[in-house]
C-alpha cells in the first residue's frame, strides 16, 4: 500500500429536489488499499459511488481519479474502473461465457472466459444463465465482469448484502485476492464485522456527510479510550462461529 | 475528449448487436411473433383459397356444349364450373355475388358461328372481369388458329398479313396471364409488413424497458460504450433477425405457395431493403412506449393501440378499397398501409424505388415525426 491517492473526492454535494443526498463530502482513497464507505441506508454512500463512477451527475465539487477529472474526461475514468452495481442484472438468456465476451467488447479487451470464471471460482459455470446462479456466484460473477479490463479501481456497492456466512467469507477472500495484486478496492456495507476484516481505512457517512475516517483499529482504539465499555461481557466466540463450526466454513454451490 | 487512443466504439458496437442477436434468438415469443405467426396465416391463407383465385362459373342450361370455345373453357385453370342451376337461380346467385359470372354459349344458326354471351355483376366485378378476359382470350386464340388454318390454303400474301394480325392478339395474351394475382401476392407482403411493425414496435419497447429496469443499461454506462452506439447495436441485432425472419417468410412463400417475385432474386433483396426502413420507422414507436410506459405491464396495451389499428386498417388481410371512404382516410394515414403497399408493387408489378417514391416518402415522414417524439419519450434511466 503506497500513500499516493488515486481518488480525491472534495466538497462533494448532491441534491435531489427535496433531499441532500450527499452534503461535502470530502475524501481521498489511498492506491493499493480496501476503503469502506460505510452507513445506514440512504446515508448517501450509494450516491456518493455512483458519482465517482461516472454514472451520476453532482451538484458541485470536484472528483479527481488517478489524476483524472471527472468533469474533463469521464469516459477515460470509465476505462480504469470496474464498476458492481447494487443490484445489477444481466442481458437476458445469455450464458456466463457471452456475457463475458459483451463486456469484453464494451471494454475493448481481450480476455480468457475461462481464465476469468476461474478466478472467481466459476470456472465450471461458463455455459449457465446468471439466473440460474446462486446469490454468492452472481456476486462473484458481478466482480469478474468489473474485471475484464484490468482496472486500478475496482468499486463494490454492497456486494455481500443477503448472502450466507459461509458465501460471505468466500466473497471476503475474493476481494483480499484482488487488492493483492495491486488493485484498489472502493466497498460499501453496513456489515461492521466485513469492514473491520477487509478494511485498511474506512469513512463512516451519516446523512449526507462524513463523520469519521481512519482505519477500524483507529476507530476502535478512539472509542475505548474514551470509556466506551460493550454493556455485555465479549465471549471468545459468538453465533456466528457456531453457525459456522457446526455448517463449515466452505463455501458450496447451491 | 481524449480515450485511450485504441478504444473504438464500433467493437462495443459489435458486441452489443452479439449478445442482443443472441438473446432475441433465445426468446421464443421473438421468434413466434417474427416468423411463425405471420407463417401461420399464410399457410392458412394458402390453403384456403388454394393457391390462386377461384372463379365461379355459371352455365346457362341452354347453352350447346359442342363447341370448341366451351371445350377449352371447362378446361381452363382456376374455373369451377357451375352446371346444375337453372337461369333464373344462376341470375339469382350472381345477383348476390356467389358467382362470378354466368356464361351462354350458343352458335349462330345462319353462320356457324359460335357465340358466347357472358353476364358478369356488380357484386363481383374483378373476378367478373376475369371471367371475361378469359373468355374473351380463349375466343382470339381460337379465331387466330382458324384465319392460319385459312391462310395455309391460300397464298403467301395472305400468310404475312395473317401474322401482322396475330402479333397484337399474342401481346394482349400475355397481358392476360401475367395478371394472375393470386391470394399469397396479397397476403404475404401484408404479413411481412404487419410482422415488421409488430416486432420493431414490442421488442424495442420491452428490450429497452427491460433494460433500464434491471439497470442492464446502468451497467453499459460504466463501461466506456456511449449511449448512442446502445442503440445502434440493439438496432441492428434486431434489423438483422427480422430480415431474417422476411427471408425465411418470403423464401416459404415463394417456394411453397407460389409467391409471385417478379425480377426473382432482386424483388426479394427489394423487400429486404424496404423491410430495413419500415423496421428503422416502427422502431421509433417502440422507443417511445419504452419511455412512456410505467410499468412492464402496460406495455401491451399502449403497443396494441399502435399495432392493432394498423394491422386491421392498412391493407394486411383486406384491400383498403373494401372500406368506407371515411375509413379509408384514416387508413391512409397510418404507415403501414405505405409500407404494404410498396412491398406489393415490388413484388407483384415490379416497381423500381422511383415507382414507389411516394409511399418512401410517407414512411420517412412518419419516420421524422415518431423519432422526434421518441427524443422527447425515450429515457435512459
Amino acid at each position: 500500500m503506497s500513500n499516493s491517492e488515486i481518488i480525491v473526492v472534495k466538497d462533494l454535494v448532491k441534491h435531489y429536489k427535496e433531499i441532500q443526498a450527499v452534503n461535502g463530502i470530502s475524501f481521498s482513497v489511498y492506491e493499493g488499499e480496501i476503503f469502506g464507505l460505510l452507513g445506514p441506508n440512504g446515508a448517501g454512500k450509494t450516491t456518493t459511488l455512483e458519482i465517482i463512477e461516472t454514472l451520476r451527475e453532482k451538484t458541485s465539487g470536484t472528483v479527481m481519479v488517478d489524476g483524472i477529472s471527472l468533469d474533463h474526461n469521464p469516459n477515460a475514468i470509465k476505462q480504469i474502473i470496474g464498476v458492481q452495481l447494487q443490484a445489477a442484472n444481466y442481458y437476458p438468456n445469455l450464458m456466463l461465457n457471452e456475457l463475458l465476451d459483451l463486456f469484453a467488447g464494451l471494454y475493448n479487451a481481450s480476455i480468457d472466459n475461462a481464465e476469468m470464471l476461474a478466478l472467481v471460482g466459476l470456472e465450471t459455470r461458463g455455459k449457465s444463465k446468471y439466473k440460474e446462479l446462486s446469490g454468492g456466484q452472481k456476486q462473484r460473477f458481478s466482480i469478474a465482469t468489473t474485471l475484464i479490463n484490468k482496472p486500478k479501481i475496482v468499486f463494490l456497492d454492497e456486494p455481500t448484502t443477503g448472502l450466507d456466512p459461509q458465501a460471505r467469507r468466500n466473497l471476503w477472500d475474493l476481494i483480499k485476492e484482488i487488492r493483492s495484486k495491486g488493485t484498489t478496492v472502493v466497498i460499501t456495507t453496513h456489515y461492521m464485522d466485513e469492514a473491520e476484516i477487509l478494511c485498511d481505512r474506512v469513512a463512516i457517512i451519516e446523512k449526507g456527510k462524513i463523520i469519521s475516517l481512519n482505519s477500524p483499529e483507529k476507530l476502535i482504539d478512539n472509542l475505548i479510550a474514551s470509556g466506551f465499555e460493550r454493556k455485555k461481557e465479549v465471549k471468545s466466540a459468538n453465533l456466528e462461529d457456531v453457525f459456522l463450526s457446526l455448517t463449515g466454513y466452505e463455501w458450496r454451490d447451491e | 475528449m481524449q480515450e485511450k487512443k485504441n478504444y473504438s466504439q464500433l467493437r462495443a458496437m459489435k458486441a452489443i448487436a452479439v449478445a442482443s442477436f443472441r438473446s432475441i434468438i433465445r426468446n421464443p415469443s421473438a421468434v413466434v411473433f417474427s416468423i411463425a405467426f405471420p407463417l401461420v396465416f399464410i399457410v392458412a391463407f394458402g390453403f384456403i383459397n388454394g393457391n390462386s383465385i377461384k372463379m365461379e362459373v355459371g352455365i346457362d342450361p341452354q347453352s350447346d356444349t359442342t363447341g370448341t370455345i366451351y371445350h377449352s373453357f371447362i378446361n381452363s385453370p382456376n374455373v369451377e364450373l357451375k352446371t346444375q342451376f337453372t337461369a333464373a337461380e344462376l341470375n339469382e346467385r350472381l345477383n348476390r355475388g356467389r358467382i362470378d359470372a354466368v356464361l351462354k354459349f350458343d352458335k349462330a344458326s345462319s353462320t356457324n358461328t359460335e357465340v358466347v354471351e357472358i353476364i358478369t355483376s356488380q357484386a363481383s366485378r374483378e373476378k367478373g372481369m376475369f371471367v371475361r378476359s378469359l373468355v374473351t382470350n380463349l375466343i382470339d386464340k381460337q379465331n387466330i388458329e382458324y384465319y392460319k388454318n385459312v391462310s395455309l390454303h391460300v397464298d403467301s400474301s395472305i400468310i404475312e398479313r395473317a401474322r401482322e394480325t396475330t402479333k397484337p392478339t399474342e401481346l394482349r395474351e400475355t397481358k392476360i396471364s401475367g395478371r394472375e394475382y393470386k391470394m399469397i401476392d396479397f397476403i404475404l407482403p401484408g404479413q411481412l409488413g404487419f410482422s415488421i411493425l409488430s416486432a420493431a414496435v414490442f421488442g424495442t419497447a420491452f428490450v429497452f424497458f427491460s433494460l433500464r429496469q434491471t439497470m442492464v443499461l446502468k451497467r453499459f454506462f460504466a463501461t466506456p460504450i456511449r449511449r448512442p452506439y446502445i442503440i445502434l447495436g440493439e438496432a441492428l441485432s434486431r434489423l438483422i433477425f427480422q430480415l431474417l425472419g422476411s427471408s425465411v417468410i418470403i423464401v416459404i412463400g415463394h417456394f411453397v405457395f407460389g409467391f409471385t417475385l417478379i425480377n426473382g432474386i432482386w424483388t426479394a433483396l427489394e423487400m429486404l431493403l424496404l423491410s430495413a426502413l419500415g423496421l428503422i420507422v416502427f422502431m421509433g414507436f417502440g422507443f417511445v412506449v419504452s419511455g412512456i410506459a410505467k410499468s412492464e405491464n402496460v406495455i401491451p396495451p399502449i403497443a396494441n393501440i399502435i399495432t392493432l389499428p394498423q394491422f386491421l386498417l392498412c391493407g394486411t388481410f383486406f384491400p383498403i378499397d373494401a372500406f368506407p371512404k371515411w375509413l379509408q382516410i384514416i387508413s391512409k394515414a397510418l404507415p403501414l398501409t405505405y409500407l404494404n403497399d410498396a412491398l406489393r408493387m415490388i413484388a407483384f408489378e415490379g416497381a423500381g424505388l422511383m415507382d414507389i417514391s411516394s409511399q418512401l416518402l410517407v414512411l420517412v415522414l412518419w419516420g421524422v415525426v415518431v423519432y422526434a417524439a421518441a427524443i422527447r419519450f425515450f429515457r435512459w434511466e
